[in-house]
This record gives structure tokens, C-alpha cells and sequence, in this order.
């Protein structure tokens, strides 16, 4: 079962840990303000026009980037190495050596911002890093996996909770992933064949980052959190295989009905369908732990937002089995459709998710209770309520976009068509943002108390995030 | 079974044997028997006739187009504009032929840009479609041939001359010639865009 619950253990460094967790609301911020800009170009309304390192096609990719490598890779990096450091009892190899990738890390991320806006973009979807800082970025995946491959290594002789296994996983995935997605389509295969392996790359870094490292920090917290154990242990290894096996197969579902060839589609599209065997066991695990203590979802905050991050995964992969059969993609492939299941995934769950522990470690780690839970349930509605508009808005956007190209009305009509729910799109969005400025307003706040907090005044860690 | 659930087990199959496999036999499989049946193509070795006011020589042409793919890339036209036209939801009456593998494989889709959203419609069968000059205007200032157009500006490109008139630099004219180039052996097939062409599919 999971850990030992002891923040105050001396060996951790929890100076690396906050730091993460800083930069994750710094990106949080810039990919909001990101992805505000840009949605206002489809209105027409875009606040710096003409203006050449402001363009929207660049600020668009500076949105995607930034929600990738610098938001959800600091704040679930953080967590890696809080949850790796507890299971295993070991420290990672080198402290100095963390901290060091933390700067070098965050460094490349603010370089390759500065320079996609400089124009310095590599033209490969998720991937637009520029390409003389991919090796650079290749070199400290593979010093990161040595680093919290360590204490794993160390521990090869006890039980892995499962939590452990996701995080082994990706430590040896995210370089792979990397590698072959930055350098073999921009170097080897052009076109078609690009495609083929580029397609695994906009897959993988979602499927073997993003969704190992958020499964092994939610199972990691939920027990902690709740002080339940988790509901199965079969069911967790069961899910873990099944991502093993079918996420990696699924990458040409994102260019059905391409020139790619149609066995490998085909293929793709099966094993997307099996990933419903990851999905559900995550799921039918997560609820039945939250099942044994239905109270916690209203009295223990951090649960809330686990609870909605899985709801949100549930739909987002139901949504994908559909969506990803031949028929289905011929009306919405293309629209804003995939617009729309993107940003439910990415924000609606894994970014819940990270909240979720946000709200938990931080405190801790500051050893002072939240300022305000009246701003923290508020940060909770405005997202959750913002999510769910901007995601049921752009579905019905994408089928009405796919349903009028099929009808063959000129281009022009179709964007004329969609302007009310790109209206609806931004509306939302800043719903979003008000919500995740009470998130930071209320964290800035809880800092500065924490100033004139003494280390001797311990908090209640069971109640220190209070009831509704 | 307890060897697989050991570190061993999780970093030799779960990590490198079924990520191997997966991407031995949906990418590198696919994308080398594409390789093989359709071998790379060279760039055009002629200037078009509708560039000879701007490219003398095949040399420099050449150098436009993968200039101009460069700002194509660098300006993320791809995140907006796809690249294929696939063989279902009319396209093919909408944008001109169906894409096929041998098509792509030149050194102006290496990185391939086959695009999976469509803000703007398909680029992939755009030569001859408009002028340079609608393209020249359309780049500088969409609204001004597309009233409803949602494109960006790329105002940057283009530079007043000496009596205050807007002319393109060799950045604009690059990616002009470069959007031309886009399916030009498909140039002359049958496609609609004024709304009186269109042409509704057999039972419809």
C-alpha cells in the first residue's frame, strides 16, 4: 500500500518540489493568456495584430507548447519526484543534480518559447521545440531517467505499488518518444512516412507522459488523501499493462483516411478501442476507492478534484472510442471537434489532477492551511463549469463544421457558421482563467502567510483543507 | 508472473519491448514501405510559367520553394491549413483529387505537413486556384479578397517602396511561389469553389 505519509522527512527536497509547482502556475498563466489571444483571432478580434513575433499561428504553438512541456511536465515532474522518493525511501541520485535539471529544464522550455516566437518553429505537431534545442532536451530526458531511475533501481527488491511502475515506465518512454519523434520524421521520412512516426509523437507524449505520470500521481494520492486503501491492486496492473500495450498502437488514428497505409489505420483504430481496458480499470478503481468514503467528496477538497479529473477522463475516452472509428472521422476529423476533446483531456482532467495535488502538497510543504476555500471552491466552479461549456461548444461545432463540408458549402459559410460557438469557445475560456486567478490569488495569499507562520506550528494535515 | 511485476520486468517489456514493437510495426513498417514503393522526387526543374516574372532560373525558384516552406512552417500555416484530401465527406468534388502516397515524398515535406485541422480550408491542391496577386493581397491583408476571413495578417512580408506603395519582399513571393507549387500536377483537374459550381454527388 502506499506510503508512509511524513512531509516533514528531512531527505526530500521539498525546495525542488515547490519550485515545480511554481513554474507549473507561471505556464498556467501563460497558456491561458496564450490560448485567450488566439481564440480572439477567429473572432476577428485578435489584440495585437501585425505585430510579428505576436502572430497568432506562433501563439498558438507557444499555447500547445507551453501546456505540454512547461505546464504538465513541471507540475507532474514535481510529483514524480515527491511520490518516488516516498515509495521507494530512497533519495534521487543527485539533489544538486535536480535542481540543476529544474533550471536547465525550465530554461529550455522559455528559450524554446522565446524562439517559436522569434520564428524558429520545427513543423511537427506537439514537437515545434525548436530543432536545435531537441538534442539538448533528448540529453536531460535520458539525465532525468538516471536521476529518478536511481532509488527505483534501489528498491528493485520490494513490492512496487503501482503508482511506481507508470513512473519506471515513463522514465524509459519519454526519451524513446522523443527521440524517434523529433528526429526521424524532420530527418528520414518525409510526407506520408513522416506522418506514420510523427503521428506516434502527438500520441505518445499525451499517452506515455502526460497520462502514465497523472495515473501514478492519482493513484498515489487518493489513499493518502481519503486514508483508505485503494480499492484493487489486481485491477491497477491490469490497467497498467493495457496502457503498455495499446497506447503506443494507437498513433495513426490522428491521420485516419490519410495516404497512410490502411492496415496501419485500421490497426490503429482496433487498438484504440482496447484502450478502453485502461480506461475503465483506471476509472471503475478511482471511483470505487472515492465509493468507500462518498462524505470525502464533499468535506476533503483534493478529492473533488480527482473525482471530476476522472469523470472527465471517463468521457474523454468514451468520447474517443467513437470518435475514432472510420465513419465517425469523416465528419469530424479536421474540426473543432478534436479542438474539443483535446482541451477536456488536458485540462479537465490532467490538469485537475495536478490541482488536485497543488492543494495538497503545497500547504504542507508551506505548513500553512489555505487562506481562503471560499476562492479554492470558487478556482473549482469556474473551471469545472468552464471546461464543460468550452467542451460541449466545440463538439457541436465540430459536427456542424464536418456537416457542411460534406454538404460542400464554400469554405467561407462554414467559418461564418462557426463564429457563435467560437463566441461561446472564448467566453468560456475566460471562465477558465477568472477561476485560475482565484487559484493564484488564494496561493499567493496562503505564501504570505506562510511568511508569519512558525515551522513549530504544526497543521492538522487531515483538516488543514476544510469542508465546503 | 512475478518477474514481470519487478523492475526488470516493468523496464524490459513495458518499457522498451512493447514500445519497440509499436513503433516497428505502425511507424517504421508503414512509413518504409511507402518509402519503398514511391522513392523520393526531386524539386521541379522548371520554373512554372506563372513565376518567370519573379524566378529566372530553376536555381533560384528551387530556393524559393524551400524558403517558402520554411515560413510555412515557421508562421504555422499548418496548424490551420491541412495538406491532404482524403477520399471520403465529398472532398475530392470539393478540393480535386484524393491524395495519394507518392505525392508527399519530396524534400518540401520533409517535415511532412499534412496537417489534422482545418481553421482554413485544404492547401493541398491550391496551385493555380488564384493568382499571385490574390495571393500577394491575401497575405497581406485577407480581409481585403475574403471579407469574412478569419486568416491572420502578414503584414511583416511587405515593405512601402519609395511612392508609399506596398510591395512584397522575397519572403512573400517565396511563399506565394511555394503555395502555388501545391499540387500543381493536379492543377487542371476538376474541383468547385464558387458556390454556383457546385456539384451535388450522385442521389443527393
Amino acid at each position: 500500500m502506499s506510503a508512509e505519509e511524513n512531509t516533514q522527512s528531512k531527505d526530500i527536497d521539498y525546495e525542488l518540489i515547490k519550485w515545480h509547482f511554481y513554474a507549473f502556475c507561471f505556464y498556467l498563466i501563460v497558456v491561458l493568456l496564450a490560448g485567450l489571444s488566439y481564440s480572439l483571432q477567429f473572432l476577428q478580434r485578435y489584440p495585437f495584430p501585425g505585430i510579428e513575433i505576436l502572430s497568432p499561428g506562433r501563439v498558438r504553438m507557444v499555447h500547445t507548447q507551453a501546456v505540454a512541456y512547461g505546464m504538465l511536465a513541471n507540475g507532474l515532474i514535481g510529483i514524480t519526484y515527491y511520490i518516488v522518493q516516498k515509495l521507494t525511501n530512497f533519495n534521487v541520485w543527485s539533489q544538486k543534480l535536480a535542481r540543476g535539471l529544474f533550471w536547465a529544464y525550465n530554461f529550455l522550455v522559455v528559450t524554446a518559447v522565446a524562439m517559436i516566437l522569434a520564428g524558429f518553429a520545427q513543423g511537427l505537431e506537439w514537437a515545434e521545440t525548436p530543432k536545435i534545442l531537441d538534442p539538448i532536451i533528448a540529453v536531460a530526458a535520458v539525465v532525468m531517467f538516471l536521476n529518478i531511475g536511481h532509488p527505483i533501481w534501489k528498491a528493485r527488491d520490494k513490492d512496487f505499488y503501482v503508482s511506481l511502475w507508470y513512473i519506471l515506465a515513463t522514465l524509459i518512454w519519454f526519451p524513446l518518444t522523443y527521440v524517434f519523434g523529433n528526429f526521424l520524421p524532420e530527418y528520414v521520412f518525409a510526407g506520408t512516412s513522416g506522418a506514420a512516426i510523427s503521428s506516434m509523437y502527438i500520441h505518445d507524449l499525451v499517452g506515455l507522459f502526460v497520462t502514465p505520470l497523472g495515473i501514478a500521481s492519482v493513484y498515489y494520492l487518493l489513499p493518502v488523501v481519503m486514508r483508505v486503501p485503494l480499492y484493487s491492486h489486481a485491477l491497477s496492473i491490469i490497467g497498467f499493462w493495457g496502457l503498455a500495450f495499446f497506447y503506443p498502437l494507437n498513433s495513426a488514428h490522428h491521420y485516419l483516411w490519410s495516404p497512410i497505409p490502411m492496415w496501419a489505420q485500421y490497426a490503429s483504430v482496433v487498438t484504440s478501442i482496447g484502450v478502453h481496458v485502461v480506461v475503465y480499470t483506471v476509472i471503475v478503481n478511482i471511483i470505487a476507492t472515492i465509493a468507500s468514503d462518498w462524505k470525502q467528496l464533499i468535506t476533503n477538497f483534493p478529492v473533488r478534484w480527482i473525482f471530476f479529473g476522472t469523470l472527465a477522463y471517463l468521457i474523454t475516452c468514451v468520447q474517443c472510442a467513437v470518435q475514432v472509428t472510420m465513419a465517425a472521422q469523416e465528419i469530424i476529423h479536421f474540426t473543432d471537434w478534436v479542438v474539443g476533446h483535446a482541451h477536456f483531456v488536458l485540462f479537465g482532467t490532467f490538469t485537475f489532477w495536478v490541482t488536485g495535488w497543488v492543494y495538497w502538497l503545497l500547504p504542507r510543504i508551506w505548513k500553512t492551511p489555505i487562506y481562503s476555500m471560499s476562492l479554492a471552491r470558487w478556482h473549482f466552479w469556474l473551471s469545472l463549469i468552464g471546461i464543460a461549456i468550452m467542451q460541449i461548444d466545440l463538439l457541436a461545432a465540430g459536427v456542424v463544421q464536418g456537416l457542411m463540408w460534406r454538404s460542400m458549402a464554400p469554405f467561407i459559410d462554414t467559418v461564418n457558421a462557426s463564429i457563435p460557438f467560437w463566441w461561446v469557445r472564448t467566453l468560456s475560456g475566460i471562465v477558465i482563467l477568472c477561476g485560475e486567478v482565484c487559484f493564484l490569488v488564494n496561493l499567493y495569499l496562503t505564501w504570505q502567510d506562510s511568511r508569519g507562520f512558525k515551522p513549530e506550528l504544526q497543521i492538522d494535515s487531515s483538516t488543514q483543507v476544510g469542508a465546503v | 508472473m512475478k518477474m514481470i511485476e519487478r523492475f526488470s520486468g516493468i523496464f524490459l517489456f513495458a518499457g522498451l519491448l512493447l514500445f519497440s514493437f509499436a513503433v516497428l510495426s505502425l511507424g517504421i513498417i508503414p512509413a518504409l514501405m511507402v518509402d519503398r514503393l514511391h522513392p523520393r522526387q526531386g524539386l521541379p526543374t522548371v520554373v512554372p510559367h506563372e513565376m518567370k516574372e519573379w524566378y529566372s532560373t530553376v536555381d533560384v525558384y528551387q530556393k524559393a520553394l524551400l524558403r517558402g516552406r520554411d515560413l510555412y512552417v515557421r508562421e504555422a500555416c499548418w496548424h490551420c491549413h491541412s495538406q491532404y484530401v482524403r477520399p471520403v465527406s465529398n472532398e475530392s468534388a470539393y478540393y480535386g483529387p484524393v491524395a495519394t502516397p507518392g505525392e508527399y515524398q519530396t524534400v518540401l515535406h520533409l517535415p511532412q505537413l499534412l496537417g489534422t485541422r482545418r481553421a482554413g480550408p485544404d492547401l493541398s491542391r491550391e496551385a493555380g486556384r488564384h493568382s499571385n496577386d490574390w495571393h500577394l493581397a491575401h497575405l497581406y491583408q485577407p480581409t481585403w479578397v475574403v471579407p469574412e476571413s478569419i486568416m491572420p495578417t502578414y503584414t511583416w512580408y511587405f515593405e512601402r517602396d519609395a511612392s508609399g506603395v506596398i510591395q512584397p519582399k522575397d519572403d512573400a513571393k517565396a511563399l506565394v511561389a511555394y503555395l502555388q507549387s501545391l499540387g500543381k500536377d493536379f492543377e487542371d483537374a476538376q474541383y468547385v469553389v464558387e458556390p454556383e459550381d457546385i456539384m451535388l454527388p450522385p442521389g443527393e
